[in-house]
């Protein structure tokens, strides 16, 4: 019987032990995201109360042992919408002209290198060069400050992540339209757009995602206060500013709202994770595949 | 029948939900080559992976039913697939050289199986096998260049050498000259007419005059099932079955 | 097809290319120069970045020598010392401990989803790996601390203690959990995300026709991996890491909450240490108030960008050309 497997030959050894190290590697990643998960769950659910959600802090964010963390829940609210938004009115003309004008020419991979250039450069440098740019303009920390620092952040990400959809579309259908006469701009405008609907949505929500968890970059620009804010002059606070600044706090009452705020960071974070996935599935429905 | 060397029996593959092979019985004879023919999607490279248990790379496949190597099953669940496809060699349709030097891929299999003792034997066994394949005049002033450096033609003959240099008894082609240029076809072609006298060959192809320069045996497929299969001559000649005399005349 | 593409953008102008209606053709035009000028935008956002924070931290770069500054052992900003090298070397050791954590589970992972899994495993994989790219870098913070720093003072330093007691680098120099070895564990976790799923898209570049070359001379799935897969990406994967390491420099909140923020020499992995990043966020508060301190932050901060840009640069040229093959 020559192919019988003889199961003591080395190399078949090797290939048994190396799955088996890589499956156990697998596991370990997942095993890391259930243990995150459930040290904030398993900390932070005892926390969360209607309170806690309803009210702003009492006597101060770091000393005062009552009230909540609204003030964080509305002023991440605004600032990842408004930060998001902003991006999105840049992101999008990139990513469209990359794709209908630029395709795979030179200056389309300049910019793309750019992007992604961006894309690394760490939070904390593009709060510090925000701070820089307050100074000059003598602005104060304030919402607005925050949102644009954000739009930052966010801009590489959301561009990125729409152009890498963007660009897996087949130009038959863009090459199709322009045959009938289609300028490129009305192909952009019609084409591109609605079949790239589900993949510009899933990118938005990327990087709303990002720019909600971001704390470095609205540390400078956006201060913390324990007031909701109601101009984008106001100085706002963050939920991820609420979770580093409370939890360093003598008081374990003001701890609590700190694991608190950091549960509902995490909630929507994987709402808005989830919830692009969804959608995407359910608007690809509507799309030539 | 003693000159049989791969007996397919009662072997089915899916694709998914889709019917590849529909119950297929065929033998193959040992030192000849057998042509498997039909139109495109008929399932020919199908069948012809099954040989050497490729068709099981693709994600998402079934398989029934068993094709038997000198008697042994290679489906079997105690069979080592690699030593199948040591037995097995496969000559694919466009030339693959690995990404190393022209040496180093005709080694390659004997280093992988750990096949000789010391560099000399290595070294003497890579210039058997690149003669064998009508390529040493050619590469042996510049055997550690990269072996992509290679003419296609070239490249292909190098693969043949590769495949030949783990000691195989039977030698696969999956359309092996449908990307070369005539005279390195004719190359390949003259080759395995050679190597015939000490491998059992079994070709995929679509061309028809291919199929009669090189066959001693025929398997006409059609639709996923065997419509014919025999000697050549006799199905050249004497084609029994309606979809192989429309083949044969060229009617598709 | 780029050339021919770009040949139509080039023409646009040209009288057969016209479109019919002269209004939409003035849209088309107006519409491809805001397009242009939108562009240039993150190409210019790079330099203004740059230049912001040279031009802010100019007042230190001019009075001090950059060799005094980066390699400076003293941080007294009341006195007018500013020396970088704790800061310096606290990002270089969490950082290489973290790349160094991350690396072998993150080739394993990624090789194992690229060459292995089935569609049914990738499918289940990928939400985990995406899951764990967008948890916020301060909720891996609150991790750290809860579970980590306790780890690391309960488990990891007794275990050094008794194995490695004579080995510098892993002797136990503080009793808090807190330092470079917890910092190390919470950004191999942060940059695992990213490290897998780079060298699996590096991986998919390779044609599938190499790895059956090899299969079919009947080659392990390991042999073929290792022989012919590897070496042919071994450039991405070379970027793919120093992808991970120049997100490490950066992570600023997560690794301030872990880390001990003592600005001392480490020599040791359980050593706290006080890198750039968390010395930018702990005293933003302060810098305007003393002289020079508010330029030897921003100076900090451009410091890490360089390195970063530099780090990037690199890994996304080589990367770009991988996978622009497929």
């Amino acid at each position: 019987m020559k192919f019988q497997k003889k199961h003591f030959e080395r190399r078949h050894i090797v290939e048994l032990v190396i799955k088996t190290i890589m499956r156990l590697a697998l596991f370990i990643v997942a095993g890391t995201l259930g243990l995150i998960l459930w040290t904030i769950i398993s900390r932070g659910l005892p926390s969360l109360s209607w309170e806690m959600v309803s009210q702003v802090p009492k006597g101060g964010y770091y000393m005062g042992k009552d009230g909540g963390i609204l003030n964080a829940i509305i002023g991440s609210a605004y600032l990842a919408t408004g930060g998001t938004l902003l991006a999105m009115i840049l992101s999008v003309p990139i990513a469209l002209y990359l794709k209908a004008y630029l395709g795979k020419s030179r200056w389309g991979d300049y910019v793309r290198l750019s992007l992604d250039v961006l894309w690394g450069i760490p939070s904390i440098v593009y709060g510090a060069f925000g701070f820089a740019l307050m100074v000059l303009l003598g602005m104060r920390a304030s919402l607005l400050a925050g949102i644009i620092v954000l739009a930052l952040v966010e801009l590489p990400i959301m561009t990125r992540a729409m152009d890498e959809v963007i660009r897996r579309m087949p130009s038959d259908l863009e090459h199709a339209a322009l045959a009938l006469g289609s300028t490129k701009f009305e192909v952009a405008i019609n084409i591109i757009t609605r079949q790239m609907l589900p993949g510009i949505i899933t990118a938005i929500l990327l990087a709303f995602g990002r720019g909600i968890g971001d704390a470095a970059s609205v540390l400078f620009t956006a201060g913390y206060t324990d007031r909701i804010p109601t101009s984008l002059m106001n100085p706002t606070a963050s939920l991820p500013l609420a979770v580093f600044f409370q939890l360093g706090s003598p008081y374990p009452e003001v701890r609590e709202r700190g694991y608190a705020a950091a549960l509902i960071l995490t909630i929507a974070v994987l709402l808005v994770s989830f919830g692009s996935r969804w959608l995407a599935a359910r608007l690809n429905r509507y799309t030539i595949k | 029948m003693n000159n049989t060397h791969i007996q397919v029996k009662n072997l089915n593959a899916y694709y998914g939900k889709q019917h590849a092979l529909k119950d297929i019985n065929i033998e193959i004879p040992k030192n000849q080559i057998t042509v498997i023919m039909g139109p495109s999607g008929c399932g020919k490279t199908t069948l012809l992976k099954t040989f050497n248990r490729f068709f099981e790379l693709n994600e998402n496949v079934n398989l029934t039913g068993e094709v038997l190597v000198d008697g042994e099953n290679i489906y079997d669940p105690n069979v080592d697939v690699t030593e199948v496809r040591k037995v097995v060699g496969l000559l694919a349709q466009r030339p693959t050289p690995l990404p190393m030097s022209i040496y180093d891929n005709i080694a390659y299999g004997m280093r992988i199986h750990q096949m000789k003792k010391d560099r000399a034997a290595y070294k003497k066994s890579v210039r058997h096998y690149l003669e064998i394949a009508g390529l040493w005049e050619e590469v042996h002033k510049r055997m550690h260049d990269p072996a992509t450096s290679l003419s296609i033609g070239q490249q292909q003959r190098l693969c043949l050498a590769r495949g030949l240099a783990v000691e195989p008894e039977i030698i696969l082609g999956d359309e092996p000259t449908s990307a070369l240029d005539p005279i390195s076809s004719q190359n390949i072609e003259s080759r395995l007419l050679e190597l015939k006298k000490d491998y059992t060959i079994v070709i995929v192809t679509h061309t028809l005059r291919q199929a009669k320069r090189l066959a001693d045996h025929v398997i006409y497929m059609y639709l996923g099932e065997v419509a014919e299969a025999g000697p050549a001559h006799e199905v050249f000649t004497n084609p029994k079955h309606e979809r192989t005399k429309q083949y044969l005349e060229g009617l598709f | 097809m780029s050339d021919i593409q770009l040949n139509n953008t080039l023409k646009t102008e040209g009288r057969l290319s016209r479109p019919s209606t002269p209004s939409r053709a003035r849209t088309d035009r107006a519409a491809q120069r805001t397009f242009f000028i939108i562009t240039l935008v993150p190409v210019a956002l790079i330099l203004i970045v740059a230049v912001a924070l040279v031009v802010r931290a100019y007042p230190i770069l001019n009075s001090y020598n950059l060799s005094d500054l980066l390699l400076g052992e003293t941080w007294r900003p009341n006195n007018g010392e500013f020396g970088f090298r704790p800061f310096i070397l606290g990002t270089l050791w969490v950082t290489t401990v973290g790349v160094l954590l991350a690396v072998p589970p993150c080739l394993l992972v990624s090789v194992y989803l690229a060459e292995y899994a089935h569609n049914r495993t990738r499918t289940i994989a990928k939400p985990i790996l995406d899951v764990l790219a967008a948890i916020p870098p301060v909720v891996y913070g609150v991790w750290g601390l809860l579970s980590i720093v306790p780890f690391v003072d309960d488990v990891l330093a007794p275990l050094s203690e008794r194995w490695f007691g004579s080995v510098s680098i892993f002797s136990v120099t503080q009793p808090t959990g807190f330092g470079i070895l917890a910092g190390g564990i919470v950004l191999a976790v942060m940059i695992s995300p990213l490290i897998i799923s780079v060298i699996f898209e590096v991986l998919s570049t390779v044609p599938n026709d190499l790895r059956h070359a090899s299969l079919a001379v009947g080659a392990t799935k390991w042999q073929t991996i290792r022989t012919v897969v590897l070496p042919q990406v071994l450039p991405g994967i070379v970027a793919a890491i120093v992808l991970g390491a120049s997100r490490a420099l950066g992570e600023t909140i997560a690794v301030l909450m872990v880390v001990g923020n003592v600005p001392n020499i480490p020599t040791s992995v359980f050593d706290t240490a006080y890198p750039l990043p968390a010395l930018i966020a702990n005293n933003y508060g302060e810098m305007m108030s003393i002289p020079l301190y508010d330029a030897a932050l921003l100076g900090a901060a451009l410091v890490l960008l360089v390195v970063i840009l530099i780090f990037n640069i690199l890994s996304t040229l080589v990367l770009q050309r991988f996978l622009r093959r497929s």
